[in-house]
Formats: C-alpha cells, sequence, structure tokens
C-alpha cells in the first residue's frame, strides 16, 4: 500500500455503508478519485442487515448489488476494509489522514471457496446476526459481502485452528502474519458517513432489555425475520425458543427522552409498522401485533403505508409510553404496564415477544473525532470548521434509506466543489 | 455514429480454471474438448488458479502477444472476481463453472454425468456468446454541452444552480415569475436548519437570490418559461421564452426540475372554514407575520389576535388527520413544523396570546423535536384532537374531538390556521397526455383544445414521443423513485428536487437540491465519455437497429420505459443513444429482431440457448432454460451455490439484462430446440415494483401472457413456459421452484419437439 496514489483531488469516504457507498460512487461515476474506507471486513453496512425496506417491502442486498455491481465496473474507487480514520490534519483541499488498517488474516488471493471455514473448528457469534447464532472463526462475513474474501478472527490467529485454516487454503491465501499497518494520505475533501448504531437498550431500565429474554431490539427482529438469518426467518423467542405471535412493538424506546437520545430516530415508526408486516409474513391472521407510540411519524408519502397497516385487523395501536415491563415467571411472556392516553386507561398486557424500536445514535459516539468536525447535541456531524469536511447519511441526521442516500449524494458534490476549488486555485497560482 | 476503430481478426480463447474445486469435481480435459471441437476456440487453456496475478497474467499476455479479441472464462460465476477479469477493448463471457455447477449440483458419483453435462454446456454456451459479441468502444461526444438547465428558481432551484456553479459548471435558471425565491419568499421566518432549534430563523432567501445574480457562471431568465426541450443528455435544444415574447434558446447537458409546489386551496375545505374570515392558511398566516414585523399579528379586519388555534392535517392524511378523507392522502411532511414555528411568532410577540396547536400525530423527526420542546417551554399548547368542524367570523369555533379526554369540545379563537397540503407542480400527466393525443389524432376536437391546455401547463415541453413532461407517481409527484436510488428518473438527465418530487421542508429540499445537482452534473460528464447513465453507468454499449429491416410497428418507441426512443421523419425509431439506459427493453420488444447491443443481443443469448446439448426423449434428461434477471434472480441462484443447496443439473440458467430484454424469440427457438421448460426469473412488478428500469419485468409480464397462444401452435402445454417474480433474497425459493418444475416436468413427459431442432 504506498501513500502516493492519493492526492488533493482525491476524496475520502469515511464508511462502507449505503450512504457512504452512495457518496464514493456518485464522486467516482463523475471521475473522482475516491478511496472509501470501511471499518469492517465488509461493504454494505447496516443496510445489509435489514430483511426488508419501507414501503415496498423489497430487500436492501437489491439495492446492494446494484451498487458492487458499480464500483465493481469503476477503477476510481480504492475500497479498504478493515480500516479506521485515527487522525486528520490539515484543511479544506489538504488535508492529511492517517488510516489504521487491522489484518484480515487472509490475501487478495481469496476466492472465497470456503475450505478455511471448514478446516476450523472455533466458533464466534456472528456480526451479520447481531450475536444471535455462531459462525466459525473463518467466515465470509455474509452472502453478499465484499470484497467478497474471508476473514479471519483474531482470536485463532496464532492458535491451531489459525494453522488449520492455513493449511486448508490450496490458494496461499491465509497469512496468519499480518500486522496491523498505518498510512497516511492526502486527500482533498472527507466525507463522514459513519452511520449509526442502536442506542443500548440495556439502558432504558424499566424495559428490562438485560434481564428478560423475551424483550429483544427491532434490530434483532429483523434477523429473526430474514430467511437468511439464524431462524431461517422463523420468529422464534429466545427464552424457549417458542413461535411467538403476540408481539408489541414499543416506540421511541431511547428517543425523543432526554434521559437518552433528545432526537426522534425518524425511522423507527415506519420501521415498526414495517414489522408489523413481518408478522403478518410469518403468522398470518394468527399473528398480533401491538404498537405503543406517542406519536406515528410515518411521515409523507408513507402516509399510505401507515393507512394499510391500520387497516389490517392483526395490527393495533396504543398511545402510550409503556411505563414498565415485568415478566410473567410461569411462560416467560413480558407484561407492558402502562396508561393508555386516549381516556387514561391503565393496563398490564401480557405478549410473546417484545420489540424495543430503538433509537438510532450517531456510531461515532464516544469516539474521538477530529476537532475540525461540528458536531450536534447529538454527536451527528453538521459540517467542519474548515470547510471540507461533510457528514452525510445518519452520521449527519437520523435518515432512513432513502434519505441517506439522498445525504450522500448532496455531500458528494459538496467534496466535489471543494476539489474542484483546490484545482481551480492552484492552476491559477501556477 | 460508432467511433468504434476497425475490428482486428477476431481470435477466440477459453480459459479454464480448475481451482475452487473445479478440478476436484469436474472432467476438465472433457471441458477442454468442448471448447475445442464444439466451441471452436483458436486458444484453449487450462489455469489452477485463473484468477491469481499469474492467470490474469497469462491472458493478458495472451491477448497483448498472441492476438486474442474474445476471452471466454469458465471458472466463478461473473458476480466474483470481476475486477480480475477485466480486459479494456475485450468481448468477454463467464462460464459459471463454480456457482452455476459445483456449489449446485448434489455431490457424489450418482451425479458425476449430469454434472459434467451442464458444466459442458455452460462452456458450450460460453463460446457461443462470445464469438457473437464485440466489445463496446462507447461514443464519444466532445461536443456535448456541460451546462446545468434549473427551471424554477425558489429555494430549490436556487440551491441547485448555486450548488452546480460552485463545482465549475455553468447554469442557466429558468424562473416564471419575476424574482427568484418561490414559495420561500413569501415567509416571515423559516424553521432553524441546525443547532440550538429554539428559535425561528430568517429565511435568508434574498442573501441567496443575490448570490445567485451575482453569480458569473449562472444566466438567469426571469419571466420565462421553457417552451421546448429537444434531444437528449449533452444536448438538450432549450427553448426559453420570456413573457414579452421573445424566444432564446440554449444549449444544456442536463436538467433539474424544482418547480415546487402550490398550497391546497382553502376554498376546498369548507367543512375546516375555508373560505370564511379569520380563517387562513399556513401562507396566509405567514402573510400577516411578515405584515406585523415582529409586532402583533393582526388579522384582515386589523384586530390583533388575542388566541390562535392551528388545525393540523387540514385536508390531509385521508382520514388519518384532520381531513374527511375526499382531499389529499399524503402527509405534506412540514407542516407540523411550521405550525410550531408559527405558534412561536405569537408566543414570541406576546407570551399571553393562547396558542394551541390541533394534531392527531405530531410528525418532527430528528432535531425538530428540540424545536418541538422549546415551543412547549414557550406555552403552546398541543392538544391532540381531531377537529370536526371550524366556523370563521368575528369569533371563530373550533369543534373537535379531544382524544386525550375522549370528550367532544369546543373552542373559540381569534384566528384558526389550517396546516394545508403541498400539491406538486409537476406538469403534464402522461397517461392523461396519452390518452388526449391518441383521441386529438382521431379527429376529436374536444381532444385537440385539451391537448393545447396540457401544453400549457408542462414544465418541460419535451418534444420526446412518450410526452412533454416527466412521468408523475402517485399524487402527481414527479418522477422517483428507488429507495436506494431516489433521484432516478424516468427520463435521463432529467431530476426531480424539491416538493415537485416529494412534500418537503425547506432544509430536506435544499440537500434535495444539492443532490439532483449532483446527478445533473453526473450525466453531463457521462455522456461525454459515451457512458450510460445509472444504473449502468459503466456501460459502453448502446442499442443498434438495423433499420433496412424494421417494420415500424412503434413497440420500441412505445416500450421504452426512459422515452428514448422518438420516430425519425420516415416514421422509423430513432434511438437517442444519450437517453438510453441499456436495459434492452427494446430490444425484447423487437418482433422482428433488428435491435442490438454489441455485446447483448438476440444472437449472444439465442446462440447459447442453441448451443445446448438437448438429449433426446429416450435419456430422461429434460432440459429447462432459465432467463434471470442479473439484478436479483440471477445473484439469488448464486447464493444458493454460495449456500450450498442443490438443485436439479437439468436447468441451464442465463443472466439477462432485465427480463423486459427477453425478446419471444428465445422461447420459441428453446421449445422448438426440444426444451423441455423455460423459467424466466424477474424482478415484482407493479406499484411496488422492484425492477431497476421500472417497466422492464411488467413487459414481460405482459408479453408472456400472449405466449399460450404460440405454444398451443406448437402442441405444446401452457406449463412449458414459467414466468417467476424472485427477490434476491430468494435463494431457498429459486431452489424449490426449480426442483419442483423438474418434476412437473416429468408428469408433463417430455417436449414432443425433441429430435426435431
Amino acid at each position: 500500500m504506498t501513500a502516493s496514489i492519493a492526492t488533493n483531488q482525491t476524496i475520502l469516504v469515511v464508511g462502507g455503508g449505503i450512504a457512504g457507498m452512495t457518496a464514493a460512487l456518485e464522486a467516482a461515476e463523475c471521475g473522482k478519485q475516491v478511496i472509501l474506507a470501511e471499518k469492517t471486513p465488509t461493504l454494505g453496512g447496516r443496510t445489509s442487515l435489514l430483511y426488508r425496506y419501507f414501503p415496498k417491502m423489497c430487500h436492501p442486498t437489491c439495492g446492494l448489488e446494484i451498487n458492487l455491481k458499480r464500483l465493481r465496473g469503476n477503477p476510481n474507487v480504492r475500497v479498504m476494509t478493515l480500516t479506521e480514520v485515527a487522525a486528520v490534519s490539515g484543511t479544506r483541499g489538504d488535508y492529511t489522514v492517517t488510516l489504521k488498517i487491522k489484518p484480515r488474516y487472509v490475501n487478495e488471493s481469496c476466492t472465497a471457496c470456503g475450505d478455511c471455514g471448514k478446516a476450523v473448528s472455533a466458533e464466534i457469534a456472528n456480526p451479520a446476526n447481531y450475536g444471535l447464532d455462531k459462525i466459525k472463526a473463518a467466515y465470509l462475513p455474509h452472502g453478499m459481502a465484499y470484497p467478497q474474501r474471508y476473514v479471519i478472527d483474531p482470536s485463532i490467529a496464532g492458535t491451531p485452528d489459525g494453522e488449520a485454516a492455513k493449511a486448508a487454503c490450496k490458494f496461499g491465501a491465509v497469512d496468519l502474519g499480518m500486522q496491523e499497518e498505518t498510512v497516511e494520505l492526502k486527500v482533498g475533501s472527507v466525507v463522514w458517513a459513519t452511520g449509526w448504531r442502536p442506542y443500548d437498550a440495556a439502558k432504558i431500565q424499566p424495559y428490562g432489555y438485560d434481564r428478560i429474554p423475551n424483550v429483544i431490539t427491532s434490530l434483532e427482529f429483523e434477523r429473526l425475520a430474514d430467511v437468511r438469518g439464524p431462524t431461517g426467518g422463523k420468529l422464534l423467542r429466545p427464552s424457549d425458543g417458542k413461535e411467538a405471535k403476540n408481539i408489541a412493538f414499543i416506540q421511541c424506546a431511547g428517543s425523543r427522552d432526554e434521559n437518552h437520545l433528545r432526537h426522534c430516530s425518524r425511522i423507527c415508526c415506519m420501521a415498526s409498522l414495517k414489522q408489523t408486516q413481518y408478522v403478518r409474513e410469518a403468522c398470518g391472521d394468527e399473528g398480533k401485533s401491538t404498537v405503543y407510540y406517542i406519536d406515528i411519524r410515518a411521515i409523507d408519502r408513507f402516509e399510505d403505508f401507515y393507512a394499510n397497516v391500520y387497516k389490517d385487523p392483526t395490527v393495533s395501536f396504543v398511545k402510550s409510553k409503556v411505563a414498565r415491563i415485568a415478566v410473567n415467571e410461569a411462560n416467560g411472556n413480558p407484561i407492558l404496564h402502562g396508561v393508555n392516553t386516549e381516556g387514561y386507561q391503565r393496563y398490564a398486557t401480557e405478549h410473546d415477544l417484545v420489540v424495543l424500536a430503538v433509537g438510532m445514535e450517531p456510531e461515532v459516539t464516544g469516539v474521538k473525532l477530529p476537532d475540525d468536525l461540528v458536531l450536534d447535541s447529538s454527536n451527528f456531524i453538521e459540517g467542519s470548521k474548515s470547510g471540507g469536511m461533510f457528514g452525510a447519511g445518519s452520521a449527519a441526521s437520523p435518515l432512513d434509506v432513502n434519505r441517506a442516500v439522498q445525504s450522500a449524494t448532496a455531500a458528494s458534490l459538496k467534496a466535489i466543489q471543494v476539489i474542484h476549488k483546490t484545482a481551480s486555485t492552484e492552476a491559477s497560482a501556477s | 455514429m460508432n467511433t468504434t476503430s476497425a475490428p482486428a481478426t477476431p481470435k477466440h480463447a477459453a480459459y479454464i480454471c480448475s481451482g475452487c474445486g473445479i478440478g476436484d469435481t469436474l472432467d476438465v480435459a472433457g471441458l477442454e474438448k468442448v471448447a475445442k471441437t464444439e466451441g471452436k476456440m483458436a486458444v484453449i487453456k487450462t489455469h489452477p488458479f485463473l484468477c491469481n496475478a499469474e492467470g490474469v497474467q497469462m491472458i493478458r499476455d495472451d491477448i497483448a502477444n498472441d492476438g486474442v479479441t474474445h476471452v471466454c472464462i469458465a471458472a466463478c460465476s461473473r458476480r466474483a472476481k470481476a475486477e480480475a477479469f477485466q480486459f479494456d477493448g475485450i468481448a468477454l463471457s463467464r462460464a459459471n463453472l463454480r456457482e452455476g455447477v459445483i456449489w449446485v449440483v448434489a455431490e457424489g458419483s450418482d451425479h458425476d454425468e449430469v454434472r459434467q453435462e451442464m458444466a459442458e454446456d455452460y462452456v458450450r454456451m460460453g463460446c457461443a456468446e462470445v464469438k457473437k459479441m464485440t466489445a463496446p468502444a462507447g461514443n464519444v461526444k466532445e461536443t456535448s454541452s456541460k451546462k446545468i438547465l434549473v427551471v424554477g428558481g425558489g429555494m430549490s432551484g436556487m440551491t441547485a444552480a448555486l450548488a452546480a456553479a460552485d463545482a465549475g459548471y455553468e447554469v442557466v435558471l429558468v424562473e416564471k415569475t419575476g424574482a427568484l425565491g418561490g414559495f420561500a419568499s413569501n415567509l416571515y421566518k423559516r424553521v432553524p436548519f441546525n443547532g440550538p432549534y429554539a428559535e425561528p430563523q430568517p429565511t435568508g432567501v434574498e442573501e441567496m437570490a443575490a448570490k445567485v445574480s451575482g453569480n458569473g457562471k449562472i444566466k438567469v431568465y426571469l419571466n420565462s418559461t421553457v417552451a421546448e426541450t429537444a434531444g437528449a443528455p449533452g444536448r438538450f435544444a432549450v427553448k426559453i421564452a420570456a413573457e414579452s415574447g421573445s424566444v432564446t434558446e440554449e444549449l444544456c447537458g442536463a436538467v433539474v426540475q424544482a418547480t415546487g409546489f402550490t398550497t391546497y386551496p382553502l376554498d376546498k375545505l369548507p367543512e375546516l372554514g375555508g373560505g370564511q374570515a379569520n380563517v387562513v392558511d399556513q401562507a396566509g398566516l405567514e402573510a400577516l407575520a411578515k405584515a406585523a414585523n415582529g409586532g402583533a399579528i393582526k388579522r384582515a379586519d386589523g384586530k390583533e389576535v388575542k388566541s390562535v388555534v392551528f388545525v393540523q392535517c387540514a385536508g390531509q392524511r385521508g382520514t388519518g388527520g384532520n381531513g374527511s378523507g375526499s382531499h389529499l392522502e399524503y402527509c405534506s411532511g412540514h407542516c407540523c413544523a411550521t405550525s410550531i414555528k408559527q405558534a412561536m411568532y405569537f408566543k414570541g410577540q406576546n407570551p399571553d396570546i393562547d396558542t394551541v396547536v390541533m394534531y392527531s400525530d405530531l410528525r418532527v423527526p430528528g432535531m425538530g423535536e428540540d424545536f418541538y420542546r422549546s415551543a412547549q417551554q414557550k406555552g403552546v399548547i398541543f392538544t391532540k384532537a381531531k377537529v370536526t368542524g371550524v366556523k370563521g367570523g368575528d369569533s371563530c369555533q373550533v369543534e373537535f374531538k379531544d382524544l386525550i379526554l375522549d370528550e367532544e369540545v369546543s373552542t373559540d379563537a381569534d384566528l384558526v390556521v389550517l396546516a394545508t397540503g403541498q400539491v406538486p407542480n409537476a406538469g403534464v400527466n402522461l397517461d392523461e397526455w396519452t390518452a388526449t393525443v391518441t383521441a386529438a389524432e382521431s379527429g376529436d376536437e374536444a381532444a385537440k383544445g385539451k391537448k393545447t391546455e396540457l401544453q400549457k401547463i408542462s414544465v418541460l415541453n419535451l418534444n420526446y414521443r412518450q410526452g412533454p413532461d416527466m412521468p408523475q407517481f402517485k399524487y402527481g409527484f414527479a418522477d422517483s423513485h428507488f429507495i436506494c436510488f431516489p433521484y432516478e428518473t424516468r427520463r435521463t438527465g432529467i431530476y426531480a428536487a424539491g416538493p415537485t418530487r416529494r412534500p418537503m421542508d425547506m432544509f430536506q429540499a435544499t440537500e434535495d437540491a444539492i443532490g439532483a445537482a449532483m446527478k445533473a452534473i453526473q450525466a453531463v460528464e457521462n455522456v461525454e465519455k459515451g457512458r450510460a447513465a445509472h444504473p449502468r453507468a459503466w456501460d459502453l454499449s448502446f442499442p443498434k437497429a438495423r433499420l433496412e429491416g424494421c417494420t415500424q410497428c412503434k413497440r420500441c418507441t412505445v416500450e421504452c420505459p426512459f422515452g428514448a426512443i422518438d420516430e425519425d421523419e420516415k416514421r422509423f425509431p430513432l434511438f437517442n443513444e444519450e437517453r438510453c439506459r441499456r436495459c434492452g427493453t427494446c430490444m425484447g420488444a423487437c418482433p422482428v429482431r433488428v435491435i442490438s447491443f454489441e455485446n447483448y443481443s438476440c444472437d449472444t443469448v439465442g446462440m447459447q440457448i442453441k448451443a445446448v446439448n438437448v438429449p433426446d426423449e429416450f435419456e430422461e434428461k429434460p432440459r429447462i432454460l432459465i432467463l434471470a434477471c442479473e439484478n436479483d434472480a440471477y445473484p439469488a441462484l448464486d447464493m444458493a451455490g454460495v449456500q450450498r443447496m442443490t438443485y436439479s443439473a437439468f436447468v441451464r440458467a442465463i443472466p439477462v439484462r432485465c427480463l423486459g430484454s427477453v425478446n419471444t424469440i428465445w422461447i420459441t427457438d428453446a421449445l422448438n430446440s426440444g426444451y423441455d421448460g423455460v423459467m424466466m426469473m424477474g424482478c415484482k412488478k407493479g406499484d411496488d415494483y422492484q425492477c431497476h428500469f421500472v417497466k422492464g419485468s411488467e413487459m414481460a409480464y405482459y408479453r408472456m401472457s400472449k405466449i399460450d397462444d404460440t405454444l398451443k401452435q406448437l402442441g405444446l402445454e401452457p406449463e412449458r413456459v414459467q414466468t417467476h417474480e424472485i427477490a434476491i433474497t430468494d435463494n431457498a425459493r429459486v431452489v424449490k421452484l426449480i426442483n419442483e418444475y423438474v418434476e412437473q416436468l416429468n408428469e408433463i413427459g417430455p417436449s414432443p419437439m425433441k429430435g426435431f431442432g
């Protein structure tokens, strides 16, 4: 890896989710040189772990496939996985970035044939299913992983399992001697598409996420519903593997709450409305979804989706912020306590499973970012003091996929403006 | 037209990879023999690890030193190692032996024979395909215009213009009124765009308008409309008509349509007091606030407002808001924050003014929550209520059901503000246009008049055969569809921005405008390089028509999802390459098969179908052709392989650009050659379509609905052709569908056509 390829005409995009891929590809398809740095072993980000998108109920991997195809056809984007930004210095049009690259222990000779995975016995929690199941410690992150190369988990590097993986590879692709690398690059502009993470549900103590097995997050529910997930698309609840049919969705789990996230996370209402249709898909008329909400924020054309779900006889709505969750010890069912504010009725309602519509917080919360970046009170990136770094997608605001792509497309042009200005200034100076 | 240099003498080569278990599972020598004797390849080489540097170098050397021009790679799927197998100027096919054969055919020696037959067929197909291909060179346009036309001078339009100009592009901005600013210039203040989200902010419209007017790269036409847009991306000839009657022509490369919205008419809401005294909409309140300019807000009759009620979702959200179901079905997105802002106008001037917002769901996403909190701190009352009636007058009366207290109540107010919705200004509805034009052409006088009226409301006045504006979506918003690709429209190089494409607030509209400017810039850059636009931006191929064979049936012009094909003066199809997205729907539509791409044609697929070795009826080995959309169905088949699911070795899968590109000749050819069945696998159609070319899969269904007659003529059962909607996640489902189909065909029995092909 040489640093000389990048210049002040290069755009660095940090984060390889839907927003980062979009920002990188839009600029690259304009003829710009882009480095796309992703901290995990694969592109795709959080959207690739969703089962379906609202409102069309289509699959995120479809968009991922097209973006990967655009990427394969475009020599302007250099993808760097397992890479994080350690430091940024300099100014608009002339940044120096320090990147840390973790070892994959698998080099470019990998053909994804899978022989190393077969040879290894150690297992790790599967990051593609939020740890709900296990995979071999030599693994392809998921079916659509890009680059399509295996990863050896650091836990088996230097163990007999690691050696077994190496021995099994016919192509000399396993390299257990790989070390963490640090590279420095010159870039003209930086797009931060570092995305979001679910708010730590355990912090919402009355909901008992850390105590009650049948209280899960909306992201875990995505994996349960997914045919490629740990249960093959069956809604099996964690406590006893029983099929959950009567499911509660609790909105604003962490969001719109000054004790947790002060902002509204925007996507959760639509996500829960969408997930009620997973229950319908899995259980038909026998399913029952109850949405506990403050306001249903099905904004603009999404109103249609809400109107359709509202008509679904298996779905009901309770205007209430659930006060606490107890457990029926006999059957493991969570019992929701609260007051229905429409008419002030107290309730204590039992469900098979509770899904917390957890809020979005910036993935970089708690991470040391360059001082140059300007953050809002929830740590979303508003921009930069030097004017050459931009937030994109849900790093900039809690956004759904469509709006994240829109935001990333805009960020891409902002970055191009910077490098064009740099180029014209240099041209007029010379 | 094409700038392809004189082709070198073709030399065909096949490279077989024996890695990843291919060599262990298949008889590679047998594959080599097939490539030589049947594929007629001049060069045949096997490599144990073709995708590594050494393997790829071997191919490069043959290209450089041995004159190889056509390469068939028999290895993994075309979706794998695509970066390694990229050779400039070389025609390339991929025979999928890994994901398509050894990973999906059941293990064990029982299956050795059928597995080998499958692999040999894929080698035959790869060789047959590549021989019919030429490497597209692209049609570089040195004279194309990179100027961006922005239609509409409101916030979205001005933002798009500045964004493009700041990136170094020339901009032409056309605004129909006499001033820049649009709807935003009527506002007193705006909702904050960034922290601390506590107070209404100056709109900044005047500053922005001054910036636009003073920008040397932006040419502004006020009091003007677009009278005609002819041509295609890179060469739009735009006639700009001024109110004075003068017409100026500008050559532009791409278009941003930022034509905004109008407010839903107040007089359509009599049940909510629309049209009555002291009942205004949000725009009306802005006018009052602007007149007050920080002082006490006064009604039209001059009385100071001491109490105000905001009715949210007035005539919006069907019956979900305060609509009666007969107005707008959708939510306009911005109105909650707008009412909060307007309530602050009152509270900011006099905290004692009674300010109530009646809502059913308060929608202030993201940091809007802080703005909502700020209003609560200022004493704005928010009541969850369904407003059942408003009476205007000196003392307005609002009747409502308080949803929290569950009771019917009423309240008085000096002023009532109805939060009405945004109605897009998106020009002519093309369905209406087509119907009107058809009627007018058949001599209907009324239709002729209507056509003239429609032309008057057109925004772009495109001279496209398919009509003068962008296709519209539900509720009349301008085209833009994918979740993952929100800017893609069915008119290449034309991008909608702001509330004309989706209801939105001002902040979102500005972000949207920058994104649309980005896409417009990209469009002009791609045209210059002779490349397609999204989703095939890398694609240098474009459709060519052999017009001497054309029967002028017009199917290609009608069915092209992107309106890329017009008619020339002799009524032949006129392909506008820069508008084309390379889906091949025209190729699928053509009954006489005169349309083709350099690397994708009736022949490249047809010859693959014919290359397959179809056993006779006594061998009990049916052959099933799968035509799979390369975007979703083919990856699903691949993924089945990655997961080592097994399906029948009797199928032969061919990826197609879109199911819309499937020409029925392929089906009849397959059936005539003795295939027992054909499975077409495409994306979902209908309102929630997932087809990347919008209408491609729908067209395929339509065409296949007519294939029953053909089957009858051939004396075949209708079950022999099946069409399926396949999602990319359907790996398990495709396997099931294939295996069930094999069983079904076993029951029906072998095709009677075997042996006649």
